[in-house]
């Protein structure tokens, strides 16, 4: 064996035997660096004979590349322990709670807006809007109820001025005639929004939710109109059986008119929908008046069709379980915690009404 | 609304019970609003407890005593008896009750400065025993009946209904009968040979209706009792006038308000000699006093129709009857009068006065014209067999013929309108079982309205009564059809219903509140709004509707505050009024976020986010630093479209003096969907450049008060194809800047979208970034 290769075996032992990374570094300058043994090397060979020259360097070469692989091989070895220890050392309590997120909440009543929106939608009823104050003629004399009549009295008005010519609506009703004022027949709506009545109790707040439906053709019928609201309730409630009856009523707005009890009974304080043999008055509908048709300029006698009014709030409260009217309306931030929907809970017709 | 069966017997002939009874009047539209045991003069009494017996503070033989008598709040009774004691079960009479004992009526009155409200009994005040020393001590198992009446109730219920408006004809026992009895339910007893009176003489009293355009009485009929001996009802009389709700008065009264309540038919009787000289039907004169039934005085407008002697006004025609010609116990003559009151006219009267009776509520409604005659002589027989007494001949003094309303009936509309075939036979059954007369005229029925339903005008009303006595479970019901005419929502409902969920998703909680606001707080952000007041407010504190939405949302986070919640993030999404008219409101998205790690670079994240989200291209927008007053003048700003400068929103700190420490952002839907409308644009195909990018950093020294985003439009204007990207990465203010600079450290991104720059390409860049900025900005590049 020659002085090289004893050279180059002393360092292949020193390589193995190093402990760590750092005392491995110091063994790569030791052969690698500038004043290491691979470039003294290197230097020597200036002196010989260009024979000997060819000959030394390629032993040289290939010691260098002998001791490059050993001390790459021995250093992932190194690092691959020393991760292992560090990882040893690195132990978090993961029990601790994680960082502070928010998630925001929607409102009740604006979640279920968007599942009757959402329903209606599936049998072809598009949104309308209507404004909050409106004029004495659209809330009142348009929908067939005539100045000075007690059918107003149920409607505790609140005035925007002394004539009493500008009010907030009473309900939503007004926005049947806008829309049929600016289309055409046939119509096919739904219409949620702000109503007001100046009315405080326990069951009653100066503002509420309503939603109006209207539904003009050639040919529709109290049959349809029953079949609509029994699809609508029973896909709201979302159950497969539902009690339903239609009570005679009077709206000046509808003739004939109908006030619509669901089925019920009380279960461990909850009440349970669909079943039992009690009734909820949730809302009224009927015959569009022809009136009413007339004062939107459609043909009564060429259309004809249902509309019905339902309480936003009152069905929030039956499907959600939530006692008290005067709480949505409080803003208490428990309350808006407890009974907010994720805003992530997008109610649709494909991914179902609710999580 | 309320009867008795027993009542109803009187005009109805039938089998079926209480409860088919209720579920057939539900059937037909007459709402059964509550049934419950008949009342008597003993219901009001009921089993109490007392709470708790204090000495009262003025007389040491006396007790105050808190008493539970199942109400939510306790009730004070000052109370004499000996045994009075904490937990004494016993028996309450309410203000109001007659004590059995000595038939007095029972009021709040003071007891040596303390107020009582009703007494506690003794057995000898309720007729029970004679004993009378002491209250009344119930064993302590009552204890669980405390608020229930201590006597029996009565076997027999009263029934309530809830008559619409329309069918003023069911305000009387007999309409009601009529309606049962065309649904089936028995047979409607024949009063047309009701054996009347016989008539002694004419009747001597003048009457007269003076004739005017807004005269609203048409016919006054009348006829004079005399010599009756007016007294207490009967027994049965008086049973049937408590168990509709009423108190019995007189027999002379309570008959007026038994023929009204059977026949729908109001009445009124004057006492005769009370009356100077004749009756004159006339409208009010502005000015005029009157003291009414209910003792109270009323100072009359002009167009108000009276009744009236020489004197003066004798009673509110249609509406209430004046203390100056009441009957009494003592009342030897009589008038009475059965008249017509134009429904119209009489609301008007009764609201201007706010007055309420049930003659007024019939006669809004509209009363059968035809029934005045069967009015008088009802009562009159009625009045005659208690009181005894001669009748005259009736007098019917009339200004206007009631024409009988005809209606051509095509009976297919019917099956038109319902959805389901109705035999014409049975149509007419069903309309003549209600009164209609029918004539058949081909295909076509003639139909004479009756007289009694001033609600009938037209077919379809003929349509609802068919379908509602034949009964709308008989209505088969068609599945609707999944077609759709037009999207579900539109484009601006589509970004509401973006919005809500955008902001909500950033951790705010969605809050509805009122639409209307506390008038003060609303000016603190009215600005230069129009302040719509509500004339009839519900409180004096929501008297305006809201010209913002944070009046409301401040008011509702401070609660929330004061509840313990110190970090809370709320908004709303809805309407803030801009005018009167209808249409005058926009919808706006407000946010309220209080924080502690909060600045407005927070809150404008949260609105920038929820712009981007919305489909705002941040490029084009821009921030004004214009605000309402309402914000923090120097922590606040408002976002424009850079091509329109319309509003978008606003942001910023609230001012500190309205709330502290909170920020918000209003968003201006409308203007934002207004903006995407006119701005619709389908996303260009985009190249990515692969060529080398590179950053070079800039720190430039620029007066305090100047505007980063001016900067940045600077550099990018210098090459908008080559600088892609500018980004602030420190403001800085200190040591070596001078007090009146900042520094503002900024990255510019350069990229060719054709080549890699060279080192050359980019010190030009670098070079025309520092001269622009230096010369527009007059700033200068920090060494």
């Amino acid at each position: 064996m020659s002085d090289f290769e004893k050279l180059i075996n002393r360092f292949k032992d020193k390589i193995n035997n190093a402990h760590n990374s750092l005392e491995l570094d110091k063994i790569r300058s030791e052969i690698f660096g500038k004043s290491g043994l691979i470039n003294t090397e290197f230097k020597k060979l200036g002196s010989l004979s260009p024979d000997d020259k060819k000959k030394i360097a390629s032993e040289i070469n290939n010691a260098k590349q002998e001791l490059t692989k050993l001390f790459n091989q021995k250093s992932t070895g190194l690092q691959d322990t020393e991760i292992d220890e560090q990882l040893k050392k690195e132990k978090d309590d993961v029990t601790l709670p994680e960082k502070d997120f928010s998630i925001g909440k929607i409102h009740p009543v604006s979640q279920v807006i968007d599942e009757i929106s959402s329903i209606f939608s599936e049998i072809g009823f598009s949104v309308e809007e209507g404004p909050d104050v409106e004029s004495e003629y659209y809330n009142f004399t348009a929908l067939n109820t005539p100045e000075n009549h007690p059918a107003k009295d149920m409607h505790d008005t609140f005035y925007i001025e002394e004539n009493m010519k500008t009010l907030l609506r009473t309900h939503t009703s007004p926005v049947q005639v806008r829309t049929m004022l600016k289309g055409k027949p046939p119509f096919k709506i739904i219409a949620p929004g702000r109503t007001y009545r100046s009315d405080s109790d326990q069951t009653h707040t100066p503002m509420f939710h309503q939603l109006e439906g209207l539904h003009i053709d050639k040919n529709i019928t109290m049959g349809h109109l029953k079949g609509c609201l029994n699809y609508f309730i029973k896909e709201f409630f979302e159950i497969n059986k539902i009690k339903m009856r239609f009570r005679p009523s009077h709206f000046p707005f509808t003739e004939p008119s109908a006030e619509v009890d669901i089925g019920y009974r009380i279960e461990n304080n909850k009440i349970i929908i669909g079943e039992g043999d009690k009734w909820l008055e949730i809302l009224g509908c009927g015959m569009v008046h022809p009136n009413v048709l007339k004062n939107s300029k459609v043909d009564p006698n060429k259309y004809q069709g249902f509309a019905f009014g339902i309480g936003i709030d009152r069905l929030a409260m039956l499907k959600y379980g939530i006692n008290d009217l005067r709480s949505f309306f409080e803003c208490d931030y428990r309350w808006l915690n407890y009974y907010g929907f994720d805003p992530l809970d997008v109610p649709t017709n494909y991914r179902g009404l609710s999580k | 609304m309320k009867f008795i069966k027993n009542w109803l017997s009187d005009h109805l002939k039938t089998n079926k019970n209480e409860s088919q009874i209720i579920e057939k009047l539900n059937s037909t539209g007459l709402e059964v609003e509550k049934v419950e045991p008949v009342k008597n003069e003993l219901s009001d009494f009921v089993i109490a407890k007392i709470v708790k017996a204090e000495k009262h503070p003025n007389a040491d033989r006396l007790k105050l005593c808190n008493v539970d008598i199942g109400k939510n709040e306790l009730v004070k009774v000052v109370c004499g008896a000996p045994n009075a004691k904490d937990n004494l079960v016993t028996i309450y009479a309410p203000p109001g009750s007659i004590i059995p004992k000595n038939n007095m009526k029972l009021e709040v009155s003071k007891i040596r400065g303390e107020t009582s409200y009703g007494m506690l009994c003794s057995e000898s005040e309720l007729n029970l025993s004679k004993e009378s020393e002491g209250i009344i001590e119930l064993k302590k198992s009552n204890q669980t009946k405390i608020g229930k009446s201590y006597f029996k109730s009565s076997s027999e219920n009263v029934i309530e209904l809830s008559i619409t408006p329309n069918r003023p004809d069911c305000l009387g026992i007999r309409g009601i009968a009529r309606d049962l009895a065309a649904s089936g339910f028995g047979k409607l007893i024949d009063n047309s040979n009701f054996k009347k009176i016989k008539k002694k003489g004419k009747q001597t009293l003048k009457v007269k209706i003076e004739k005017s355009k807004s005269q609203a009485c048409t016919i006054f009929g009348s006829c004079l009792i005399k010599n009756i001996k007016n007294q207490e009802s009967p027994e049965w009389l008086k049973k049937r006038i408590i168990a509709i709700g009423l108190r019995p008065i007189s027999a002379v009264v309570d008959i007026t308000n038994y023929v009204m309540f059977d026949l729908n038919r109001p009445l009124h009787a004057y006492d005769l000699d009370k009356i100077n000289k004749g009756i004159i039907v006339r409208n009010s004169k502005k000015g005029e006093k009157f003291k009414a039934l209910d003792n109270k005085e009323y100072n009359l407008d002009d167009q108000m129709c009276v009744i009236s002697d020489n004197e003066g006004v004798l009673g509110l025609g249609g509406v209430i009857g004046g203390t100056r010609s009441g009957t009494e116990l003592s009342t030897k003559n009589i008038l009475l009068e059965s008249a017509y009151f134009d429904p119209e006219i009489t609301r008007k009267t009764a609201k201007k006065l706010e007055l309420n009776s049930d003659a007024k509520f019939r006669f809004e409604r509209g009363i059968d014209p035809n029934s005045i005659v069967e009015g008088l002589e009802k009562a009159s027989a009625m009045i005659v067999k208690i009181c005894g007494g001669e009748v005259s001949k009736l007098d019917i003094q009339s200004t206007k013929k009631f024409e009988v309303k005809k209606i051509l009936f095509d009976p297919n509309i019917v099956s038109k309108i319902i959805g389901i075939q109705i035999q014409t036979n049975e149509i007419i059954k069903i309309l003549q079982d209600l009164g209609f007369k029918i004539k058949k005229k081909g295909k076509i029925l003639n139909v004479e309205v009756p007289s009694w339903r001033p609600d009938i005008y037209g077919q379809i009303d003929l349509v609802e009564e068919v379908i509602r006595i034949k009964g709308f479970n008989k209505i088969k019901s068609i599945e609707p059809e999944k077609k759709r005419l037009k999207p579900t929502l539109d484009f601006f409902q589509r970004h509401f219903h973006l919005a809500q969920r955008s902001v909500a998703s950033k951790g705010y909680f969605e809050t509805i509140t009122w639409s209307f606001t506390d008038e003060k707080s609303n000016n603190r952000f009215r600005e230069n709004l129009q302040e719509i007041k509500i004339i009839n407010p519900i409180s004096s504190d929501l008297s305006v509707l809201r010209s913002s939405l944070y009046p409301n949302l401040i008011y509702f986070l401070k609660k929330n505050i004061d509840r313990g919640f110190e970090n809370q993030s709320l908004f709303e999404i809805g309407p803030s009024f801009i005018g009167k008219k209808p249409g005058e409101q926009i919808t706006l998205v407000c946010g309220v976020r209080k924080d502690n790690l909060l600045d407005v670079y927070g809150i404008k994240k949260d609105l920038v986010q929820t712009l981007v989200e919305l489909g705002i291209d941040k490029n084009e927008t821009k921030i004004n630093i214009a605000t309402p007053s309402y914000y923090h003048p120097g922590r606040s700003g408002s976002i424009v479209t850079k091509n329109s400068q319309k509003l978008l929103a606003y942001f910023g700190e609230i001012h500190p003096k309205i709330i502290e420490n909170t920020y918000g952002f209003e968003i201006f839907l409308d203007n934002l969907v207004n903006y995407k409308r006119q701005n619709k644009k389908i996303k260009p195909s985009i190249i990515f450049s692969d060529y080398q990018k590179s950053e070079r950093d800039f720190a430039f020294v620029v007066k305090k008060d100047y505007l980063a985003q001016d900067l940045i439009d600077i550099i990018k204007n210098v090459d908008n194809h080559l600088i892609k990207d500018v980004k602030i990465f420190d403001v800085y203010q200190g040591e070596n800047i001078p007090s009146d600079k900042k520094s503002i450290a900024l990255k510019v991104t350069i990229q060719s979208d054709h080549k890699t720059l060279n080192e050359k390409d980019l010190n030009d860049i670098s070079q025309k970034i520092i001269l622009n900025v230096e010369n527009k900005a007059s700033a200068k590049l920090r060494s």
